[in-house]
């Protein structure tokens, strides 16, 4: 849906986006994960047309960009960099206008799909008030909602859940998945690690525009070999264990091997409590610390 | 799309705003000048307006001089520059690229209801200032044979003030275009309106003090603001090409350069707002 190849984007002197190889898949919620000021933006702006790159290949939907972005952006339903709307006017109205803008626009359905876009955002009774007395949740939904009328086959969506309350985020990553089980994929950029774990089935990760990780979000979790035992007997268990443990601390024993039932046959045959026992999987945040550098907008003196 | 363009030109309220603006200081000259019957004498004040106490009709052209040299360039600029920067500003222009519209279709829409406005703007000016200068001023019924005296002495008839009158408001029309191209372009380099509006405007002032100087006379006759006031000339019997059609060559030179430089900085633009 996204590949991009040697992807480069200079800003004068600043290279904000350094040989990027993306690869989007049909069906996929990708995550794009990255700090910030870590190239996040430009790259969807690139994908978009928005941004011309300096060097490097964009296909969208199969056809190079921004070349043939006529053909296939009106298949492509984004929000980049927070939503935007003429604040005197109504969502409604919002909706209609950038709806009537395109050459693709159907006028006979167009009453239809903005009711559906909106009922699908939350914003089903929203009134005739316009948009600049909305809040920035409100403003989020109606972003949403514009990206939505078209029933797009890929979503491109910078952070679709800022500005939301907790509720809100939850409503929001239920729609993403209802979506992409009615076949849409989703091209997600988020730095809230924890959205991306519950929502995403792929993830790329951006360092100082750079690529570092892209991988099924399964195999960058799959267990590590080791396995986590929690005892209230630490001591008993490193004893019992002799030579695999490879750290304690507290109640906290991590062993070599990962079959979680043969520590535990081990353990219990000893009689050493166990009130925890689990594969030790990485965490989306460990894999992140462990293949980026420190925060791009940390200004250190040089 | 320029449909869409026109719509949202007329659903702000800014838009309406400024054409009232427009219409109110031409209409409370004429009011002062139907209370005081004070007229400025001939060759002082904004052109015309020495005649409109006897000659209503005339009030027409005399609201355009008075609008030209600050109203009208200041309405067009504020409309004009924020056709691509307040797009920018708003966010808007994200969306509405990605939506897709083509680049050179939203400029050209864009220009097309900029336009729109100045035409809507210079005929409405013309128009009330005749109504109002019927209604107020030298309200003497024009017949063939009360003809009007043109600024040469001489007199013309209804008609030819008529055709006169069209001119002049296609010639302040095309002046206008020249402002609006300029602010358009500005739009496209910079992502705040007000920034490309007072850039505009500055040019025009800029424009216009070098047109005192002295020293700069060898500038002055590609000066964009040089022959604004030469549809005067219009009002001759016979009528004075020359400075019209100088004026006319500078403006259509001024806007096709402008127009250029808008499409092509605005088709490799990074649309980074």
């Amino acid at each position: 849906m996204i590949r991009t190849h040697a992807l480069i984007k200079r800003f004068g002197s600043i290279t904000a986006v350094d040989g990027i190889d993306l690869d989007v898949r049909p069906g996929d919620i990708y995550g794009f994960l990255g700090a910030n000021g870590s190239g996040k933006t430009t790259t969807l702006r690139i994908v978009l047309g928005l941004v011309l790159a300096t060097s490097g290949e964009i296909e969208l939907l199969g056809r190079p960009m921004p070349r043939r972005g006529r053909d296939v952006l009106p298949r492509v339903g984004s929000l980049v960099e927070g939503p935007a709307a003429y604040g005197h006017l109504s969502g409604r109205a919002n909706l209609a206008l950038l709806d009537s803008s395109g050459r693709d626009t159907v006028r006979a359905t167009r009453q239809r799909r903005i009711d559906a876009a909106l009922e699908r955002v939350g914003l089903a009774g929203i009134d005739r008030r316009p948009v600049k007395a909305y809040s920035l949740g409100m403003r989020q939904r109606l972003g949403l909602a514009a990206a939505l009328m078209r029933e797009p086959e890929l979503l491109v969506l910078d952070e679709p859940t800022n500005g939301l309350d907790p509720q809100g985020i939850r409503e929001i990553r239920e729609l993403l998945l209802a979506l992409n089980a009615g076949g849409a994929t989703i091209f997600l950029s988020s730095h809230l690690l924890a959205e991306v774990e519950a929502l995403c089935t792929r993830v790329g990760v951006l360092d100082r525009g750079r690529l570092v990780v892209q991988d099924e979000l399964d195999t960058l979790r799959a267990p590590t070999g080791r396995t986590i035992v929690r005892t209230p007997d630490p001591a008993a268990a490193v004893a019992a264990l002799d030579g695999r443990v490879e750290y304690r601390e507290g109640e906290l024993v991590i062993v070599r091997g990962g079959d979680p039932a043969q520590v535990n046959a081990a353990l219990v045959a000893r009689g050493i409590p166990v009130t925890e026992l689990a594969r030790e999987r990485h965490s989306l945040e460990e894999i992140i610390f462990q293949r980026t550098g420190p925060s791009s907008d940390r200004v250190d003196p040089t | 799309m320029i449909a869409v363009e026109l719509r949202k030109l007329a659903r702000r309220p800014r838009t309406w705003v400024a054409i009232g603006l427009l219409n109110l200081l031409p209409t409370v000259v004429a009011i002062l000048l139907a209370v005081t019957k004070i007229g400025p004498r001939p060759g002082e004040g904004p052109a015309f307006l020495s005649a409109v106490l006897s000659q209503g009709a005339l009030f027409s052209v005399a609201a355009l001089a008075i609008v030209l040299p600050l109203f009208l360039p200041v309405a067009v600029a504020v409309i004009s520059g924020d056709s691509i920067a307040g797009e920018a500003q708003s966010g808007m222009l994200r969306y509405l690229l990605a939506r897709p519209v083509g680049r050179t279709r939203l400029l050209i829409a864009k220009l097309v209801a900029v336009f729109v406005f100045v035409v809507v703007a210079v005929v409405l000016v013309a128009g009330v200032g005749y109504v109002v200068g019927s209604l107020l001023l030298g309200n003497e019924p024009v017949t063939a044979t009360t003809s009007i005296s043109s600024v040469s002495g001489t007199t013309l008839t209804p008609g030819q003030i008529a055709v006169r009158t069209v001119l002049s408001i296609a010639y302040v029309a095309l002046s206008m275009i020249g402002v609006a191209a300029m602010a358009l372009f500005l739009s496209t380099l910079t992502d705040s309106p007000l920034s490309a509006s007072l850039g505009a405007l500055a040019f025009l002032i800029g424009s216009s003090l070098l047109l005192t100087l002295d020293a700069a006379r060898a500038l002055q006759p590609y000066l964009p603001t040089r022959y604004w006031l030469s549809f005067v000339d219009l009002f001759r019997d016979p009528i004075q090409w020359y400075n019209i059609e100088r004026g006319v060559g500078i403006q259509v030179v001024y806007v096709v350069v402008l127009l250029g430089a808008a499409w092509a900085n605005f088709m490799t633009k990074d649309v980074t707002s």
